[in-house]
């Protein structure tokens, strides 16, 4: 659980999140919603510590951020799991030792054991034979998918991915969906998910924070989305035709 | 003001980078890569440099004491003064401030746009420690690759001093020996240690705390080697001024 309280944040003159209050629940996945420019970004930078903000707190589990010791950051720090939006993979290492990385830097398991799971996690993302190639080397969907493998390598608790479906097919989009939503159920984890991917609110936002002008404008589920008359939000989802005939058909059927 | 920011920044910086150390077991593996790069990867051009260098000063003392009641025995010992004093000591660090400084910042800055010194420092990682300190501990092996530099330079000499005929191998080789001052060593090697200390944290800091894309990446190495040389020069005058004076 993540628990986020008048999250003020500006860059110089530029005041980017005005005052932002929500919670993420464990268990769920949390999806934040936006324009391109809303402060998305920006906002999971600042629930991961990477950007100061100059008001506001963040709690992990009842632990204001801010307050704990340079110690106690880390511990949590490696439970986070986190995919950048540029993907953000080590360029000196192979696909593989990339997605090793988490767990040779934070459990003790051998060599042996290492393998197995960076060989499940790279089946799970579909790259069950880009082992040994270079992220230089892999298509902007392939670093996606290793960045995503990189993350959830070490069961984290906690797992930001900034637009983990940015650039990938609209299949790969959905496996990894699924994916995310599975582990997110099966080992508990508070999930947070910056999209503006239509398809994935539909299939996996069991709660939606949308982002306008620094505020957050509405909250809700992906059920609620569908009813909802606030107009920015309905303006910013049924923007393109065929969402706007999906919802139709969606409140016809409920009457 | 700022530059007494800057300045406390990097000096933060090195405090940082010996805090909450990496796993020895990565450790180790980044140590040996940053030794394969740095040290080993420069071994070529230092080579070469300090040969022909070497050469061209035998040369020039030569020529510049042609006086048959000059002991012929000078031009060795000249030489073996201005490589062991300054030219592998200080020039060579100087061109190495050129190599390996903006490889450092090069590739630490290109770590920096891309994110992924935040992706370290999201799992937990002092990515100061992890990036900064390899390369501190691979360049402890720098004055090795300077006694390197040394002993070509004075081999250069001897090379180019037979073959343009300045004076014979005997008394080239007598003039290296003469009047040796151990303690020109342990100068010579104690200025060594303070460059390669920066050698490997002016430019890691040029790197770390950069901002922007690609095009700042090549500005940043510009700046780098700048200070970092200006750096060797200043620290070079101090040290000498401090030591042999
Ligand atoms: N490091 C920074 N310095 C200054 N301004 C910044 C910085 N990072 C982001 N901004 C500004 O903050 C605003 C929000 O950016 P952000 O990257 O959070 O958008 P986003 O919602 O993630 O957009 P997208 O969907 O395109 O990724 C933008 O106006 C951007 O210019
Ligand atoms: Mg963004």
């Amino acid at each position: 659980m993540i628990e986020v309280k008048n999250l003020h944040k500006s860059f110089g003159d530029a005041h980017i999140l005005k005052g932002i209050n929500t919670a993420f629940e464990k268990g769920k996945t949390n999806l934040i919603i936006g324009q391109s420019g809303s402060g998305k970004t920006v906002f999971l930078k600042c629930l991961l510590g990477l950007f100061n903000y100059e008001q506001g707190s963040i709690a992990y589990d009842g632990k204001i951020f801010s307050k704990l010791s340079e110690d106690e950051k880390r511990d949590i720090r490696a439970q986070i799991g986190m995919v950048f939006q540029g993907s953000a993979l080590f360029d000196s290492m192979t696909i593989e030792e990339n997605v090793m990385f988490p767990l040779k830097m934070f459990t003790k398991q051998s060599k042996s054991e290492m393998q197995d799971r960076v060989d499940f996690v790279l089946k799970r993302v579909n790259l069950a034979d880009a082992h040994k190639k270079m992220p230089s080397e892999a298509s902007g969907g392939m670093q996606k998918r290793v960045a995503i493998a990189r993350a959830i390598v070490n069961k984290p608790k906690y797992l930001f991915c900034d637009e983990p479906n940015s650039g990938l097919d609209p299949k790969t989009s959905i496996v990894i969906d699924d994916l995310i939503k599975e582990i997110t159920e099966e080992y508990q984890i508070t999930t947070v998910i910056n999209s503006h991917d239509m398809n994935s609110v539909m299939q996996i936002g069991e709660k939606i924070v949308f982002l306008k002008n620094g505020y957050k404008e509405w909250e809700g589920s992906r059920y609620d989305i569908f009813k909802t008359d606030n107009k920015a939000v309905t303006d910013f989802v049924y923007s393109s035709e065929l969402f706007k005939k999906v919802r139709q058909m969606y409140l016809e059927e409920r009457g | 003001m700022l530059y007494l920011h800057y300045l406390g920044t990097y000096f933060l910086m090195i405090a940082e980078m010996f805090k909450k150390p990496t796993k020895w077991s990565v450790m180790k593996q980044l140590i040996l890569k940053e030794i394969d790069d740095l040290i080993i990867g420069s071994l070529g051009i230092v080579a070469f440099i300090s040969f022909f260098v070497g050469g061209v000063v035998t040369i020039q003392t030569a020529l510049n004491i042609d006086n048959p009641l000059i002991p012929k025995n000078l031009v060795g010992f000249a030489t073996r003064q201005s490589i062991i004093l300054e030219f592998a000591p200080t020039f060579m660090s100087i061109i190495m401030a050129g190599k390996v400084g903006s490889f450092i910042t090069s590739s630490i800055g290109t770590m920096r746009v891309t994110e992924q010194i935040d992706a370290l420092e999201v799992m937990g990682i002092n990515s100061l420690n992890y990036l900064v300190f390899p390369k501190f501990i691979s360049l402890m092996l720098y004055p090795f690759v300077i006694s390197i530099s040394m002993f070509l330079g004075i081999l250069g000499g001897l090379a180019a001093c037979v073959y343009g005929g300045y004076a014979s191998m005997g008394d080239y080789i007598e003039g290296v020996q003469l009047d040796f001052t151990p303690f020109h060593m342990a100068y010579a090697f104690i200025k060594t240690l303070i460059f390669a200390f920066i050698l490997a944290t002016v430019p890691s800091y040029h790197g770390y705390y950069m901002k922007g894309g690609a095009l700042e990446v090549g500005k940043a190495s510009t700046t780098s080697f700048v200070w970092t040389s200006v750096v060797i020069i200043v620290l070079n005058y101090l040290l000498t001024q401090l030591l042999l004076s």
